[in-house]
């Protein structure tokens, strides 16, 4: 067992583009589940609109990667008011049924064989990383001698990605400790009470879905840079399950939370992940191969992460760093 | 303490009443032809053969007709085969032979065809019994000066171009399979939330570990016979039901009661299901595997012919097994006085609670069924269609989409729900892309939320 690569190789996905990735994805559901109270289970929804914007906006027009991101953020902006229309006035429950069937009817139209010579079908879309590339400034692979070293490609995407969270944490400051942001956690506390002072819940919830969405958009183009590719793999119903671990790791209802999450959920999984590849590869195994094999030492962490996700909503609702009194919880 | 006595006795006549009946039922499928008739393939037929093209400068039109159903696919002699022009005039004829293969010249040079098309059709009346072509005419454009090269595979029996309302038949047979085996899984989803409050998204999980279960029986070493049928697929899907019960109770009683208990809140509750649905996901495949698997018996089953419409054994049984369990099911709520205390912790937990109903106990007998009647959905899908560790998870938007709207928490309104997302996948097919089918379901669920938000048999309580 080498505990230096077990340690090196988890600082790297935790500090790597993936976990920036998740990161966005969950200060959007922070917006949405932590400040306004809204359980959205669609954010992979959002993300692989954003995530396929930009690359169609490229591989069928020919056109710059710039006026994608901006396609994807519209478009992100109409899903959410097509989404917020029919289940805003729902209760929570009826609303996370609802987005996780909008986020699987995007994603299984998107994937279709019908639309494959545009979207590629199950396989996706590439070609079109060029010009994202071309603006590296990083032609060296970056880090630190003998402990962790990304590409120069990956530190790319990196800086793009821990930029937008820095910005992403910013914005959410600005607007929670704003009157806006005040409404947004007293509808999540009483949503009655709220009405009753002559707000207008309905159009809070909607702006809160919308920018909590497009949170989620940039995790989706994150995610398609980084890998250069994008396919209806990457958005399955779990990453939105996933976002939602990271969150309630670091602790819903709090700017860094999403931050905290993301870096200490990537550590462990990684740290899980490598330990049960070690112990179970080579000649001599650790585990013996009747027990475990290589393919099942994968699914582990997945095993590890449903009972830790179990474990803290159970035993520490808050996550690490929320505050219980804030948050309660409960919708009904 | 007679009344005591008297309602346990009623409810367990309802029990057994259910378990003869599903006994009953699988005692039928158990003397059905497990495996389709094989020995049909004649050694002597002749292997379908390839075309050679002509090497002249007409146009020649090179066909086979072969039986598809045969692995190698057979050739199939002495079919008559037509060609027409754009103007419906016959311009050559032939005949397969005893290769399946047919050649017909086109009258005059390459050059006048070139940018024409032409009609190639079967004569159906020539075809050997019991067979029918799976197209019967095609259309060739030509438009280089290459012989033209047109295949007509023949496959089963049915209707080439059956009209619409044949079609719709056919699916419905489908869709209403689909329903029956939806409904039991979300009656019991809708059983659980209505008692407990909680939206469990790790109900997909019970309905695979009534697949696995089933499986595991299948699996076992020997073979179960009764009668000289072999009986062990049908040992399996009762076991499916009886061990989903087990592994619903473990549910309730290790997870779910303690949180209830602790007071942790519906949102909490339900993300708790998350993990719990992704913990048990990954758990079956490390132990089953990722591979799509079949069960040992009920593969390929030979269809019964009613009218145009095809209908195989197993699709009846499971039909009507599942409408004898849902009748049991909702008889059972309706009627016994365990059902009312059920519908009653449903209605008000509270209320029932001051009334002497002993709510944990309804809770967990909730529980036990729900979670049996979702087992049981996941063995017949897996004789059905085939499982994976994952079919459960897979269908439970479907589940859910039937359960919200019908009304969450209304046992009919489940059923209904289940009945109208199930036919309304299978029958969506005439009109949109199947691989659209569960867009479609999941469409309807949205449009119907937009009108109905409580659903169609739910009360107009306030939701929002």
């Amino acid at each position: 067992m080498d505990w230096n690569d077990l340690l090196t190789g988890s600082l790297q996905q935790a500090l790597g583009p993936t976990a920036a990735v998740y990161c966005l994805a969950a200060i959007g559901l922070n917006i949405h589940f932590g400040y306004t109270g809204l359980l959205n289970f669609g954010q992979a929804g959002f993300m692989m609109i954003a995530g396929y914007a930009m690359v169609t906006m490229s591989t069928i027009w020919g056109l710059s990667l710039w006026l994608g991101v901006l396609l994807g953020i519209v478009l992100t902006i109409v899903f959410a008011l097509l989404l917020g229309v029919p289940t805003l006035r729902l209760r929570a429950d009826y609303l996370a049924i609802v987005t996780i069937a909008a986020a699987e009817i995007i994603r299984q139209v998107i994937s279709a064989a019908k639309f494959s010579e545009d979207l590629g079908g199950q396989d996706g879309l590439t070609g079109f990383i060029g010009p994202f590339r071309e603006v590296n400034p990083f032609s060296e692979p970056v880090g630190i001698e003998g402990v962790v070293m990304w590409s120069a490609n990956d530190f790319w995407v990196m800086v793009i990605g821990w930029g937008l969270v820095a910005a992403a944490c910013l914005i959410t400051w600005l607007l929670m400790r704003s009157p806006w942001g005040r409404v947004l956690k007293s509808i999540r506390e009483d949503e009655d009470a709220v009405r009753s002072l002559g707000k207008n819940v309905y159009a809070y919830k909607m702006q809160s879905l919308i920018i909590g969405g497009m949170f989620g958009a940039l995790a989706g183009l994150v995610v398609t840079l980084r890998s250069a590719t994008v396919g209806p793999s990457f958005f399955a119903t779990d990453v939105t399950f996933f976002a939602y671990t990271v969150l309630l790791i670091g602790g819903a209802a709090r700017v860094l939370g999403p931050v905290a999450g993301a870096v200490i959920f990537y550590f462990l999984i990684t740290v899980l992940d490598l330990f049960f590849g070690q112990a179970t590869s080579g000649a001599n195994p650790i585990i013996p191969a009747s027990i475990m094999n290589d393919t099942q030492a994968s699914l582990m962490r997945l095993i590890f992460m449903g009972l830790g996700l179990m474990l803290l909503m159970i035993f520490r609702p808050q996550g690490l760093f929320g505050d219980r009194r804030e948050l309660a919880i409960d919708a009904r | 303490m007679f009344i005591a006595t008297r309602r346990r006795s009623r409810s367990a006549a309802a029990l057994v009443l259910l378990v003869a009946v599903l006994g009953a039922l699988l005692a039928i499928l158990a003397a059905q032809p497990a495996h389709a008739d094989t020995s049909t393939a004649d050694d002597e037929a002749v292997r379908c053969a390839l075309v050679k093209p002509t090497d002249d400068d007409t146009i020649s039109i090179l066909g086979r007709i072969c039986d598809r159903r045969e692995k190698p696919p057979i050739a199939v002699p002495g079919v008559a085969v037509t060609v027409e022009d754009e103007d419906g005039n016959v311009i050559g004829e032939a005949t397969s032979g005893e290769d399946g293969t047919f050649v017909i010249d086109l009258p005059g040079t390459a050059i006048e065809h070139l940018g024409k098309s032409y009609t190639v059709a079967l004569d159906e009346s020539t075809l050997p019994e019991g067979t029918k072509p799976e197209i019967t005419s095609r259309t060739l454009s030509i438009n280089i000066d290459n012989d033209q090269t047109v295949l007509f595979p023949i496959g089963d029996v049915g209707p080439s171009k059956p009209s619409k309302f044949t079609e719709a038949l056919q699916l419905a047979v489908g869709g209403l399979v689909f329903s029956v085996i939806l409904a039991m899984a979300a009656l019991g989803l809708s059983m659980i939330f209505g008692t407990t409050g909680l939206t469990n998204f790790a109900h997909g999980e019970l309905v695979t570990f009534g697949a696995l279960a089933a499986f595991f029986v299948d699996r076992l070493p020997g073979r179960i016979e009764v009668g000289g049928a072999e009986i062990t697929v049908i040992v399996g899907v009762f076991a499916a039901f009886v061990a989903g019960g087990v592994f619903g109770w473990l549910n309730d009683s290790a997870l779910w009661r303690p949180l209830r208990r602790r007071g942790t809140g519906l949102v909490a509750m339900m993300i708790v299901s998350i993990g719990l649905s992704l913990f048990l996901r990954n758990i079956y495949q490390y132990f089953a595997g990722a591979q799509q698997r079949n069960y040992s018996q009920y593969g390929a089953v030979q269809p019964w012919e009613i009218g145009d419409i095809l209908l195989t054994p197993k699709e009846l049984i499971v039909i009507l097994l599942g409408a004898a369990v849902l009748v049991a099911a909702t008889s059972l709520l309706q009627f016994t006085r365990l059902g009312k205390a059920t519908r009653a912790v449903a209605d008000n937990p509270g209320l029932a609670s001051a009334t002497g109903i002993n709510v944990e106990r309804v809770i967990g007998i909730v529980w036990i069924g729900g979670a049996a009647l979702a087992g049981l959905a996941g063995a017949l899908l897996g004789v059905t269609q085939g499982f994976d560790f994952q079919i459960g998870f897979r269908i439970l938007l479907l589940v859910f989409a039937a359960v919200v709207l019908g009304g969450l928490g209304t046992i009919w309104g489940a059923i209904v729900g289940a009945f109208v997302i199930g036919l309304f996948t299978e029958l969506s097919t005439l009109f949109i892309d199947p691989e659209f089918k569960f867009v479609g379901a999941l469409l309807l669920l949205i449009i119907i939320l937009l009108i109905r938000p409580q659903g169609l048999l739910g009360r107009a309580q306030r939701i929002g």
